[in-house]
């Protein structure tokens, strides 16, 4: 069996996360439907599916914002759905998540964003080591002026960068993104994009990415899957699912 | 019949909802690990903040109470005793109960509207993410804040007022600030002070763990935050007003109205 290559060029073989016959409802909407996935570590999946199929519970479930009804999620070592909220912080030190609308708190600067999940994960860091860990993580995303400044003075563009310096910070093993180009103009999406892949290049992370934009897919993703009813009904890179006959999957790439 | 029925179900579906929070905070709140900065980042918003309205209502109260009291003492030749009225009137119920209103109209609303908001943006999740329990970082340091802040900003409050009845008490007569404070002074009795002061205790936790609640179980959406903030303020001034009239009926029972 031919072993899948990153964008990167790293060979892939050890699973990052695997889910095993995963099931979630709202009320009586099924939403994951005895979903099966694994990724492996230094791989960038694309998890493509219409609105409301259910991927940003998919990822919600994996960093443990959402309880799954059934199943198992496992990173590492650990089930995360059987984890208590002090175990899951342990195993979310190695996750990171960048949310669609970047969640940065608003009543704190860049630089007290970019720190708080250092003061939280990292209790014994030091001063130095914090300032010297934001004024990199700045530089990775190319904001470094914009620490004193408040995310309402900064643009869309800019917040999305500033909200995957955070991500970033702790230096994760895994992240998941939730539709990182969302809302932003075709430029910055690009360099949002690149800066993806700069990043998983550097620190070799393996990624869930949710996403519509599908030039961020072909950017992005060295295995895209499609959620379906709750069912990854179809799995490949973007070249095979882009040359598929399935009316299912074609019209995500007309 | 049926809408009745569901409006019945929604408010005991609602009690049972803030009951089993408040539960949360007494079972996670006391546990470390412990969130001093940001407990005393709500100290100073929530109290220090709040002292200049306080202050200035406390005052205005004080100052109008012995105006509008002063013509019917007069009218039964008891003139004398308006400090007395007075003083008892705003430490037993008055200062308390209105320094509790005036405070959940501005912490209830800014505390609802403000974790309402960071409900919607997803900034709970984030924290969540971060490695940080947002009930023990988010809620349990604004309840305790309104609950220990209250009663401080009552005293001064209190103060305050009384000295607004001094003033007023002065525009149709002279009494001095030594025999106006000695007259209160020796009304009150431990009876009238401490109930008083212990329910805003109460009222403080009412306010905050109301405010909170309401923020963090918000809907989607801007709307959302706002029925967020004004209903935080309106069950929580109902809540006050149901704290007081238990303390008094409590107080009634103890023998020390």
């Amino acid at each position: 069996m031919k072993i899948p290559t990153g964008k990167t060029g790293t060979p892939m073989g050890e699973p990052a996360i695997v889910i095993e016959h995963l099931y979630k409802q709202f009320g009586n909407n099924i939403v994951l439907n005895d979903f099966n996935l694994t990724l492996q570590k230094e791989e960038n999946m694309v998890v493509l599916g219409k609105s409301g199929a259910g991927k940003s519970v998919l990822i919600k479930c994996i960093i443990g914002l959402l309880r799954p009804d059934k199943g198992k999620i496992i990173v590492g070592a650990d089930d995360v759905t059987k984890l208590t909220h002090e175990e899951l912080d342990r195993v979310r030190s190695k996750m990171g998540f960048l949310f669609q609308g970047n969640a940065l708190y608003d009543s704190m600067t860049v630089r007290e964003n970019l720190e708080f999940p250092l003061r939280r994960h990292w209790i014994d860091v030091t001063q130095k080591q914090v300032d010297d860990m934001v004024a990199e993580v700045l530089e990775n995303v190319g904001l470094a002026q914009t620490a004193d400044l408040m995310p309402a003075e900064l643009s869309g563009g800019m917040q999305k960068r500033i909200a995957l310096a955070r991500t970033m910070i702790l230096k994760p093993e895994i992240i998941l993104y939730d539709e990182p180009t969302t809302g932003l103009d075709p430029v910055t999406a690009r360099e949002i994009d690149k800066l993806i892949l700069s990043l998983q290049e550097k620190y070799h992370t393996s990624s869930i990415i949710i996403s519509h934009d599908m030039n961020c897919v072909k950017t992005t993703a060295d295995r895209v899957i499609l959620l379906l009813d709750g069912k990854c009904y179809a799995e490949g890179t973007y070249q095979e699912l882009e040359q598929s006959a399935d009316e299912n999957i074609k019209q995500f790439f007309e | 019949m049926t809408t009745l029925t569901a409006r019945i179900r929604a408010f005991f579906d609602e009690t049972g909802n803030l009951s089993r929070f408040a539960g949360h905070f007494f079972s996670l709140g006391i546990k470390p690990r412990y969130e001093f900065r940001e407990l005393l980042a709500q100290c100073y918003q929530i109290g220090y903040k709040s002292f200049p309205l306080v202050g200035l209502t406390g005052f205005i109260m004080g100052l109008v109470l012995t105006m509008q009291l002063r013509p019917s003492l007069v009218s039964y030749g008891v003139e004398s005793q308006l400090p007395v009225m007075v003083g008892i009137a705003i430490v037993r119920e008055i200062g308390p109960v209105i320094t509790a209103l005036i405070f959940a109209g501005k912490i209830a609303s800014s505390i609802g509207a403000e974790l309402g908001s960071m409900k919607v943006t997803e900034q709970i999740d984030a924290m969540d993410v971060s490695g940080t329990n947002p009930f023990k970082y988010l809620v349990a340091t604004r309840v305790l804040a309104c609950t220990l802040m209250l009663p401080m900003l009552t005293l001064l409050g209190d103060a305050i007022s009384l000295f607004g009845a001094y003033i007023g008490v002065n525009i149709r007569s002279v009494t001095s600030f030594n025999l106006f404070f000695t007259q209160i002074y020796q009304s009150l009795s431990f009876g009238d002070v401490l109930p008083a002061f212990i329910k805003t205790f109460f009222f403080g936790f009412a306010v905050g763990i109301v405010g909170c609640y309401k923020g963090f179980n918000s809907s989607k959406g801007t709307r959302g935050v706002g029925i967020s903030a004004n209903s935080a303020v309106v069950l929580s001034s109902v809540l006050i007003f149901v704290i007081d009239l238990l303390v008094v009926q409590l107080t009634d029972v103890l023998g020390l109205n």
